[in-house]
């Protein structure tokens, strides 16, 4: 890998002037790098970050395409990685204004990834710095403890995507604690409910106590209300101050918990496992809100090439060059879907919205079409609602806020519907629907969504580990359950269970003379099956698993 | 027209008396339409390469520069450390990890090729998508067209091949197969402990050298050949003008030029002795549509690997194809591609075996070999020509396998050809030279190649 020639990195720091000059705001150094294909060898399985640990698994072919994208949609592929400095990677023989092009849409990456605050993890620190360390670590264990390292990061990461993303960034955005009684607090949040059980009546007694012993005396009222509850609760005192002594309960993810709690991680041989498997950890919680952006990231990128680069002065000549390349990447397919294009469509449409004030309740509350269609308040601001949306959503609040009829009906979407044509014997795409509704919805169970699995803690206790998984209406990928329950026996020390759900299968329709495979069977397909879900628990015990109906 | 054979057949059969079980399976392959042409290329229409959202990239889509995954040969010069690695995981007590001989088709644009390289999954929870039909799942789409009006078609076969391709069904490239063989076979040799050949020992010289005066040489050598000196001799002369009336030459006046003479000289000849002649036999008639097909073929791409590396590259293989007749094709790209249709008469495909063998008297030179896949169906119900027919090839053949991939709705009952071959007592008359395995249509790679290890184990 080589940087980028002087008179290209001229051309980018002309494109970052005019960036910034709209609003764009990132940091000023960057890295520019040429790759040729044997870099692009290297770095392809370390998904474009140069100082990626090594895993053996990279040097295979990874099978990836087993059901649709759902299962490993976690390969940003990108031009540009969230570093600080940021680096991109480019193709030694673009022409000027191509690099123009993709500079603008660089740029609107790095300020999509420094100011949304889905990315506020990552903002502190240089992730391929830290990466660097963390590979030199592990080649060390490495020489040292040969193929368990890479047991170790192959179970680490079979549970990596059950990282605590949200827990994570909901710590780093939550605003000052509130100062007010905490003592207050306990009594009505804890003691009453947890420890006295209260009933509903006897606790709105309480709060109607409380507020009348505030009103006799503001300043002495809170005094004068706990008296009343030492009086009665003797323990109250020594209790609230026990709570006060136990550290807050914080939400843990499964891996931080088997960090935490693993008996097994816990002996002094094994203790060396434990900064690798924070470094698998470290390294998904970095790429989770990559993928979870996806649709506004490419949005926002493409929309701000298309503005900044028509404004360019210094690539006239090259309008035809760009358009050809632009709608090569942001035009809609006919059927699926582009994250560039529908991305780009909706700030696009956004912008507009902004501009005539279509974004407000007001607007939401006219009924009358020909009025819908000519509004216009003149408001302005469509670029400030930009950057709104911008810092502050990410592909699911996007997608489920702001595409509405008119949306769909503007750029005329549709959700593109199979069916199988028995006769012809091929599938049929057709149009199955234009409801924005459906379109939403379609987008909606489209999104990365990892499974929510987080640890049932009574029902751990100090012994097997036990999973919950949160029934989203789909199963987990059955054959995939033991292997990666192993893992987890093998982290966790102990037994490990899983409560999960699964599609109770129908008796099969004796088939009348039925070959397999010949067109009558294809029939079967057909017949829309009630779906009914039961609840099983797996249990992986001395590296067996075992499996049972709840 | 095969289709009129098939139905003289089974009226032929018919008169001599059928079950009606047998006789529906008949009359549903007779009315299956179908060829064994190369299926056409999937039609490029709406829909037929839909993206979803997250298979854009900006190095591909804004650079075109495509990801890179390391090509099969730059993986395959690590796979010995991979496979050490997958036998050790064993010993630890972890389950195996790296599965070979998937034939895979790399998405680059341009023609796709049919590649072996080593592949494994990262196992996490995730949700599966896959329980809902097909029909349920729907995609995103823009443009014109009313709500339920069609705007595109998709070959119902292409979504039966995620990412590979299948038998029986894709383009493909053989050169790419040949290749890849060898070392696939030494990666099954080694990783699942496939038997060696017992007589790789006492292999006699693969190559053997006799040496001949063959090779002609100008100026010097062993022997004079005079003819062809003679003649070179008055072609120089006719050059030079040194021959005035062809009609009357005298050869008292010709001018010898040193580099007229030629000469025999005596040079070693490579004579190539293959060990092993390998038939493979698949039944590609109507019933054998889907899953028994991949089985079959993906087992036999296995068994060739196999063989070709054990062989050292000397393996010679036919490849035979039979629905009620049977036909030789030239490559195992045909051999691997022709669509399933038509009847079924395994007997078709062995007496063609015993011909080729004799016309060409390949027992005097060759170990053979000889494999047969089917679904088990068979209109020869009782094997009372296939059984004549076995047992001649079982007098010369060092082999015989057959591979029975059973449909799923026929588990628990024993197909035509199984019932008779067990019926023949042949399998325990000549354990050695007779094999059957009966697998379920479902059957995974190791069961796959658990069927191999019985197969040719000795």
């Amino acid at each position: 890998m080589e940087l980028i020639s002087q008179h290209t990195k001229g051309i980018m720091e002309g494109c970052k002037e005019r960036a910034a000059d709209v609003g764009l705001g990132f940091d000023q150094e960057t890295l520019e790098y040429l790759v040729t294909n044997r870099d692009l060898l290297e770095l392809t399985p370390k998904l474009m970050i140069p100082t990626l640990y090594d895993y053996w698994v990279h040097d295979v072919e990874v099978l990836k395409e087993k059901g649709r994208y759902e299962l490993y949609p976690s390969n940003p592929y990108e031009t540009v990685i969230n570093t600080r400095p940021a680096i991109s990677y480019y193709n030694d023989n673009n022409p000027d204004w191509m690099n123009v092009m993709i500079f603008y849409h660089v740029l609107a990456h790095i300020d999509f990834f420094q100011n949304n605050l889905y990315f506020r993890h990552t903002w502190d620190y240089d992730f391929t710095g830290q990466a660097l360390s963390d590979k030199r670590m592990i080649a060390q264990l490495r020489s040292e403890k040969g193929r368990w390292v890479d047991y170790v990061i192959e179970f680490a990461r079979s549970i990596d995507n059950l990282v605590g993303f949200h827990a994570e960034l909901g710590r780093l955005n939550r605003g000052p604690e509130t100062v007010r009684s905490r003592m207050l607090d306990y009594y009505f949040d804890r003691f009453l409910q947890t420890v006295r059980a209260a009933k509903p009546n006897r606790f709105i007694k309480e709060i109607e106590r409380y507020n009348a012993c505030l009103r006799e005396s503001p300043e002495l009222g809170e005094q004068a209300f706990f008296a009343e509850v030492l009086r009665k609760y003797p323990e109250f005192d020594a209790l609230y101050k026990k709570s006060l002594e136990a550290k807050p309960a914080s939400r843990q993810d499964v891996m931080q918990f088997i960090l935490e709690h693993s008996e097994f991680l816990k002996k002094e041989k094994n203790h060396w496992m434990k900064p690798i498997v924070e470094v698998v950890r470290k390294t998904s919680l970095f790429f989770q809100p990559q993928i979870r952006t996806k649709i506004m990231n490419e949005g926002w990128a493409s929309y701000w090439h298309e503005q900044l680069f028509l404004k360019d002065d210094r690539i006239s000549g090259h309008e035809v060059d760009f358009a050809r390349t632009h709608a090569g990447v942001t035009a809609m397919p006919r059927v699926g879907l582009n994250p560039y294009a529908l991305g780009m469509r909706m700030f696009q449409y956004l912008s507009d919205q902004g501009e005539t004030g279509r974004h407000t309740q007001e607007f939401r509350r006219v009924t009358d079409a020909w009025e819908r269609e000519h509004y216009d308040r003149r408001t302005g601001g469509g670029r400030s609602l930009l950057f709104k949306v911008r810092e502050n959503l990410n592909d699911f609040l996007f997608v489920n806020t702001y595409i509405d009829q008119d949306f769909v009906n503007r750029f005329r979407l549709f959700v593109a519907g199979r069916r199988l044509n028995q006769a012809k014997g091929v599938w049929e795409i057709y149009v199955k629907s234009r409801s924005a509704e459906n379109y939403r919805a379609m987008l909606l169970d489209g999104l990365y969504h990892p499974p929510c699995i987080e640890m049932d803690r009574p029902k751990t206790g100090n012994g097997a580990l036990y999973l919950v998984h949160r029934f989203e209406g789909k199963p987990l990928v059955r054959e995939f359950i033991a292997n990666t329950m192993l893992g987890i026996e093998y982290l966790w020390g102990k037994p490990v269970r899983l409560e999960t759900s699964e599609v109770v299968h129908a008796e099969p329709v004796p088939s009348t003379a039925a070959l397999p495979g010949m067109q009558m069977s294809l029939g079967e397909e057909r017949q829309q099956r009630e779906m009914t879900w039961q609840r099983v628990l797996y249990t992986m015990q001395d590296r067996s698993l075992t499996r049972e109906v709840l | 027209m095969p289709l009129l054979e098939a139905e003289k057949l089974y009226a032929r059969l018919k008169a001599a008396g059928l079950s009606t079980e047998l006789e529906q399976k008949i009359r549903c392959e007779l009315a299956a339409a179908g060829s064994h042409d190369f299926p056409q290329p999937p039609a490029r229409t709406a829909g037929a390469q839909a993206r979803g959202l997250y298979d854009y990239h900006d190095l591909d889509v804004l650079q075109r520069l495509t990801a890179m995954q390391g090509s099969a040969s730059a993986n395959i010069r690590s796979i010995d450390e991979l496979l050490e690695r997958d036998r050790q995981r064993e010993q630890d007590g972890f389950p195996r990890k790296i599965s070979v001989g998937r034939l895979i088709k790399p998405g680059k644009r341009g023609k796709e090729k049919v590649v072996i390289v080593p592949t494994t999954v990262e196992e996490k929870f995730l949700h599966d998508s896959a329980f809902r039909s097909e029909e349920e799942r729907s995609n995103g789409g823009s443009g014109e067209g009313e709500e339920g009006e069609v705007i595109g078609e998709q070959p119902v076969r292409e979504e039966e091949r995620p990412g590979g391709s299948g038998p029986g069904q894709g383009e493909g490239d053989s050169h790419e197969m040949e290749s890849n063989a060898y070392d696939l076979g030494r990666i099954l040799t080694e990783k699942f402990k496939l038997p060696n050949l017992k007589d790789k020992g006492k292999k006699r010289s693969l190559t053997r050298y006799t040496y001949d005066l063959t090779d002609r040489h100008r100026g010097f050598g062993q022997l004079l050949d005079k003819k062809a000196t003679l003649r070179k001799i008055l072609e120089t002369n006719l050059h030079l003008g040194n021959v005035p009336d062809v009609g009357h030459i005298d050869p008292s006046r010709f001018l010898v030029a040193p580099g007229d003479k030629v000469y025999r000289v005596l040079s070693p000849e490579k004579d190539y002795e293959s060990q092993a002649m390998v038939f493979f036999l698949r039944d590609y008639s109507g019933s054998m549509e889907g899953q028994s097909t991949v089985l079959v073929v993906s087992q036999h791409v296995m068994i060739y690997s196999w063989l070709v590396y054990q062989y050292a590259m000397q393996v010679e293989t036919r490849f035979i194809l039979h629905d009620t007749q049977a036909k030789e094709v030239p490559d195992f790209y045909t051999y691997y591609n022709s669509k399933v249709a038509g009847g079924t008469q395994a007997s078709s495909a062995f007496t063609l075996v015993n011909e080729i063998v004799e016309r060409e008297n390949l027992i005097r030179d060759y170990n053979i070999y000889v494999f047969h896949g089917t679904d088990g169906d068979d209109w020869d119900h009782d094997g009372a020509q296939c059984i004549p027919q076995l047992k001649k090839l079982l007098s010369y053949a060092s082999r015989v396998g057959i591979t029975i991939a059973q449909h799923a709705h026929e588990e628990g009952q024993r197909t035509e050809v199984e019932k008779y071959v067990r019926a023949s007592g042949l399998l325990e008359d000549k354990p050695k030279l007779l094999r059957m395995d009966v697998m379920r249509e479902d059957a995974d790679e190791p069961r796959l190649i658990e069927g191999i290890k019985a197969l040719i184990s000795e």
